[in-house]
């Protein structure tokens, strides 16, 4: 069986980000950048999988500008096998990014495609449901854990009611949530040896693929800031300021 | 133009986030038209009739229905999507799941989870985290939206009689099967539409030590919310997650106790009007969206706090 995992290279999660003074965007420069973090949780199960004897190949794939190739490279250091970067500039929505992984799909074969439930900068929450689509497979989103059997995954998703389980048949794609499992570190000699691990370019012209936004970002701006709210000394204190000035209980 | 909007519902009831996204819908267009996909659910037929801003209501009844699966609701909304300007549904899990497929299919580029309907292709909608607000025009000719629910107000459910059209099942998926869902009952109101949460953190140190929690939540019938901390760690159940990737919740209070508040539990409850701080950590974040903050062991804070609330006269329900 064979996996193929989408990562996404985003501004890290632990970084507070500036927007852009003329409305045109969020800053990026000297900003640390690192993998999508429920994409971890997408590579982290497919090397378990492989681990367990039910996967053979593990292939990392990301879509973006020539720097994205970080996120296949880390891919690489915790187990996959080889890499595809296919190379595109500027914004690029999640439905050109479906299409796109549907040509690498239909160029690879896997058996499941994995990916993270949402990007932590757009959060559109899309890409792995639209890939789905266009391959006409079942999609399991929002995974909190995944069985695999012969031809089929029993999946359970967290949904907003609890968790829901559904079975799939195979090839099928998956969105995983944080919960899925506790992502591993590189160790020093894996980022060694992945460096000698392929990563295959390609560019997303070359997949006849139309990458052109259909939706245009007009202002990006900061949201209205909370007034500053003031420390109370006691509960009692607490208590009162919200009967009486908040009126709120 | 008309909009269509896909309705959430368990056959027997609509779920209360799709009267936020008629709301929604009914400001992009007024001839709104709401398609209801289900097993023998003539109840939720009925009662979505009834919402004055529902100019008529399409109806699917099939078995295949019984519950919700993403690859069959998306061929029934594809055979009657046809003569609609918009398709829209909440950006809850149900919503998320199933518009990119929809999408997709119909070669149209999503907008997800709008906060603001600014013209009927002109929408505002947060970004990273909420730490930006993005104004997006969609220049696809047919538009897919989803909505923040906890954004729009929830619509009037009675007064109107709008028509209740009979219309054709698609065919059945067989590659996806409904197992089970294990949905927790709880007298407490549900999360996303109370209007007090309380939320406990990592600081809980327990998923014992949540029935401080809990106790003051009886008292003011609040829910319960959690940070994502307290969930990886597994004091509470994931659907009371609070978050870029649980839930959103804009209640008129918001107490976060022993949560530190990291960007994204931020972004899960950030618009509440009232935000309670209770953290012993008088440095944590959260202090700074907190309207009220204090500064305390919260082993001590939460009995006080439940103690003062038993001496008033009335609590607001």
């Amino acid at each position: 069986m064979k996996i193929l995992v989408a990562v996404k290279r985003v501004i890290d999660y632990n970084v507070q980000i500036r927007v852009k003074e003329d409305g045109s965007g969020v800053v990026t420069d000297n900003v640390k950048m690192s993998t999508n973090p429920p994409d971890d949780n997408a590579i982290e199960e497919a090397v378990k999988i492989k681990e367990s004897g039910k996967a053979t190949e593990i292939i990392a794939v990301t879509v973006g500008e020539e720097k994205a190739q970080e996120t296949v490279r880390k891919a690489l250091a915790v187990g996959a096998d080889r890499g595809i970067h296919v190379k595109v500039d500027g914004i690029i929505e999640p439905l050109a990014v479906s299409k796109i992984l549907k040509k690498i799909v239909e160029k690879e074969n896997p058996d499941l495609v994995f990916m993270g439930k949402q990007a932590i900068d757009d959060d559109c929450n899309q890409t792995g449901q639209m890939l789905a689509a266009h391959l006409n497979w079942p999609q399991a989103t929002f995974a909190s854990k995944i069985e695999v059997n012969d031809k089929s995954l029993q999946v359970t998703r967290e949904v907003d009611e609890g968790l829901e389980t559904i079975e799939v048949n195979t090839p099928a794609i998956v969105t995983c949530d944080l919960r899925l499992n506790e992502p591993r570190y590189a160790s020093l000699p894996n980022i060694m040896k992945a460096k000698k691990k392929p990563i295959e370019q390609i560019n997303a012209s070359d997949l006849g693929v139309d990458t052109n936004p259909r939706i245009e970002h007009i202002k990006i701006e900061e949201p209205p800031k909370r007034k500053a709210g003031i420390k109370v000394a006691s509960v009692e204190e607490l208590v009162q300021k919200l009967k009486n000035e908040a009126k709120v209980i | 133009m008309s909009v269509l909007l896909i309705a959430e519902h368990n056959n027997k009831e609509v779920k209360p986030f799709t009267l936020n996204a008629i709301t929604a819908a009914s400001q992009i267009d007024q001839n709104l038209h709401v398609l209801l996909i289900g097993s023998k659910a003539d109840d939720v037929a009925k009662s979505l009739s009834e919402v004055p801003l529902v100019k008529k209501v399409l109806h699917i009844d099939h078995e295949i229905y019984e519950n919700y699966i993403a690859e069959n609701y998306t061929a029934a909304i594809l055979k009657h999507a046809d003569k609609y300007s918009h398709i829209i549904c909440s950006a809850n899990t149900f919503g998320k799941n199933l518009m990119p497929r929809v999408a997709a299919l119909l070669d149209i580029s999503q907008v997800s989870d709008i906060i603001k309907v600014i013209s009927p292709d002109t929408f505002l909608r947060p970004i990273y985290a909420g730490n930006a607000f993005a104004t997006v025009k969609s220049n696809d000719e047919k538009k897919c939206v989803t909505i923040r629910p906890t954004s729009f107000e929830a619509a009037e459910t009675t007064g109107g009689s709008a028509e209740i059209e009979k219309i054709d099942a698609a065919d059945q998926n067989e590659n996806t099967k409904f197992i089970n869902r294990e949905e927790i009952k709880s007298d407490r109101p549900e999360l996303g539409t109370a209007r007090i949460v309380i939320s406990g953190g990592r600081g809980l140190q327990s998923g014992e030590n949540f029935k401080l929690i809990t106790d003051v939540a009886d008292k003011l019938n609040a829910a319960i919310g959690a940070s994502r901390a307290a969930v990886d760690a597994g004091y509470i159940t994931n659907e009371h997650q609070v978050g870029q990737t649980g839930k959103v919740v804009v209640p008129d209070l918001y107490i976060a106790v022993g949560i530190s508040g990291a960007i994204q539990h931020l972004a899960g409850m950030k618009e509440s009007k009232v935000i309670v701080a209770i953290n012993k950590d008088g440095e944590a974040p959260i202090f700074s969206v907190a309207d009220y903050g204090l500064e305390a062991d919260l082993f001590e804070a939460l009995p006080q706090f439940l103690e003062e609330l038993n001496k008033l006269n009335t609590i607001q329900k």
